[in-house]
């Protein structure tokens, strides 16, 4: 068992404050993924599950313990840094042995288990190199060993991928999925990239400014969004914002026009009264070509890119707006040509003017 | 063109490097080359190096054999690996708490270590020589160790402080959530990583402690407590001086220091090129 709990967490530096009334649990065995922009506080959050800084407010329990102030080491954690964090006096055998030597565990079993660790992440032939010798996938390696050795209940990672160049950051979220299944084990992992979140993650917990937005599997917050924040930052490229009004309330029928004065008609309880702002999004890989009748939108093309399996059509709404659409295959399109486009109702996301999710 | 110039430059700065360690081992040359030379010989030609006719070991006889030598070298031995292990242990620890750890008056506690560089600790010869007598510590090498820490440890906290400062947090974070202790952590993380910077303190102060006539003149005059630089006084009389003792004595005051120096260079390079020094 190794439960997490946070409950009401706040912490400033001094005067800012980087994290707001945070709650969230994480079940044993879970991949939680941290995914923000950068300053969002998802870093923080860690470390202070990590117990490397201390919270102005709230409470923290792993395995229904309080832990607020209980020191890093005691806490059963075990964290990988972005930078690494080697130690570069040691070989790679004692940076992963530093630890348990210290808890005087028997010299056998630390063999062992270093021994076993270094099997798995491939690093047996290197265990007698020094950090410098390495390359940035094998030290990233070493630091996963030396979290592993511990046998932590919960496994932390602060952005591991992001000093690794993209062949090899693929290569190792491969791994780093296949070790969460092996070592059935506890992970809490931040990043910014949400590629790595959809990938990785049983929960994804979407921070921004400090706050938790939405919690959530992967496809859920793909799926339905519970604001403009996280439906534009989940999904790549980024879901089209088009601004609608209410053109018309019929108790919880509500009939949204869009900036061509084509209309789109949804279900919500308390849809406000006639001519309110809201935000119509739809994901560029729903938008549909469609004929100049039964089209949502008129666009004219700016710029398209073929990718072979896919191609992105930059285009302009009349009003200006920018929209990105995917088509499968090769486009024919070219700049400056005129597309009408259409979305499945089902597909099509409608968004209060306080940016919470109405649909 | 471009590279003719550079070989150019480079030879210019070689000629005054090399211009500047002549200068400076000119006077060691001269004090090695005439304490193997006959009294006579050294007042005769002090430039020649030392010929059959002229070669004489009776300063080194007469340091070693007639005086009480081994008791100054003894004394200033253990002067200065009791002053440099304390400074170097000390310095760090406090080095390291300064730069490592917030808490009240962190600040000001640095600046009023960084004031000991500034003043130079012999202004205060006078209260020292009172402290010391009243603590009944007078001709003791004690009051040597005690005087020469206090004058060593600012420039040591300040260097090392620097030098400990760039280490990176994530390694001292990584570090505590590996389990490993806050002593553990200075001791088998930090102090590896410091070793350039430890080096250099070491070298500064090494050479002014063992090199000091001052503090053992006033503080531990004593036939017992002197040390070499004291010692070596006593062939310096005030009507003849033994001039192939004083050398003699000089040459073999030299040959610890120089050990030292060998042995902690390795290191210092690394620690003057790493930025220890602003």
């Amino acid at each position: 068992m190794s439960d997490i709990q946070l409950k009401n967490i706040d912490k400033a530096f001094g005067k800012v404050e980087v994290l707001h009334d945070v709650n969230m649990n994480v079940k044993d065995g879970e991949f939680v993924v941290f995914v923000g922009p950068s300053g969002c506080g998802k870093s923080t959050l860690l470390r202070v599950i990590a117990g490397l800084e201390k919270v102005t407010a709230g409470e923290i329990h792993i395995d229904e313990e309080l832990v607020n102030d209980v020191q890093p080491r005691e806490r059963g954690i075990a964290m990988v840094f972005q930078s690494y964090a080697l130690y570069p006096h040691m070989t790679v055998y004692k940076n992963m042995s530093f630890g348990l030597k210290l808890k005087k565990h028997d010299k056998q079993e630390i063999d062992h288990r270093v021994r076993h660790a270094a099997e798995t992440l491939q690093l047996t032939e290197y265990l007698n190199r020094r950090p410098a010798e390495l390359s940035g996938g094998q030290r990233q390696r070493v630091a996963i060993g030396r979290a592993i050795v511990r046998n932590p209940k919960v496994f932390l990672f602060d952005e591991p991928l992001s000093n690794l160049d993209a062949a090899l950051r693929v290569q190792t979220r491969i791994e780093i999925a296949k070790l969460h299944k092996k070592l059935d084990a506890t992970i809490i992992y931040v990043t910014h990239d949400q590629v790595e979140a959809m990938t990785l993650a049983d929960k994804i917990v979407v921070l921004h400014d400090g706050r938790v937005e939405q919690v959530g599997a992967p496809l859920e917050l793909y799926n339905s969004p519970a604001n403009l924040f996280v439906a534009g930052f989940i999904g790549s490229p980024k879901m089209n914002f088009l601004k609608g009004t209410v053109a018309s309330v019929k108790g919880t029928t509500v009939e949204i026009s869009l900036p061509d004065g084509k209309t789109i008609t949804i279900e919500h309880d308390a849809p406000g009264s006639e001519n309110d702002q809201a935000t119509v999004g739809i994901r560029p890989e729903h938008l549909l070509l469609a004929g100049p009748k039964e089209g949502l939108l008129k666009a004219e093309v700016d710029v398209v890119e073929r990718l072979g399996d896919v191609s992105y059509l930059y285009c302009k709404l009349s009003d200006g707006t920018a929209i990105i659409a995917s088509t499968p295959g090769t486009s024919e399109a070219t700049t400056g040509d005129t597309i009408h486009l259409t979305a499945r109702i089902d597909k099509i996301h409608v968004f209060g003017s306080d940016g919470t999710a109405w649909k | 063109m471009h590279k003719a110039k550079k070989t150019v430059s480079t030879l210019g700065i070689h000629i005054v490097l090399l211009t500047y360690t002549l200068i400076a081992l000119w006077p060691i040359f001269l004090t090695i080359i005439n304490s193997f030379k006959s009294r006579k010989a050294i007042f005769r030609s002090p430039m020649s190096l030392p010929g059959i006719d002229t070669f004489s070991l009776k300063g080194f006889i007469k340091v070693l054999v007639r005086s009480d030598f081994e008791i100054y070298f003894m004394n200033s031995i253990i002067v200065t690996v009791a002053t440099l292990t304390l400074v170097l242990l000390l310095g760090a620890m406090a080095a390291w708490a300064l730069s490592e750890y917030e808490f009240k008056g962190n600040k000001w506690l640095g600046l009023y270590l960084a004031i000991g560089i500034m003043i130079p600790i012999r202004l205060g010869s006078v209260s020292l020589l009172q402290l010391i007598v009243d603590m009944n510590l007078t001709n003791t090498l004690t009051a040597l160790v005690l005087v020469y820490v206090a004058q060593s440890i600012p420039l040591a906290i300040f260097i090392l402080s620097e030098f400990m400062q760039q280490i990176p947090k994530d390694l001292k974070e990584a570090a505590r959530c590996d389990g490993v202790s806050e002593y553990t952590i200075f001791f088998k993380v930090i102090l590896p990583l410091t070793r350039p910077a430890i080096a250099t303190v070491g070298v500064f102060t090494l050479v002014p402690v063992w090199n000091d006539l001052w503090f053992p003149l006033i503080l531990a005059p004593s036939e017992q407590t002197q040390t070499i630089t004291l010692g070596v006084q006593q062939f310096i009389g005030q009507y003849v001086t033994d001039w192939n003792a004083v050398l003699a004595s000089l040459t073999l005051a030299i040959v610890p220091i120089l050990i030292i120096y060998i042995l902690l260079s390795r290191h210092l390079i690394r620690g003057i090129t790493a930025g220890a020094v602003k």
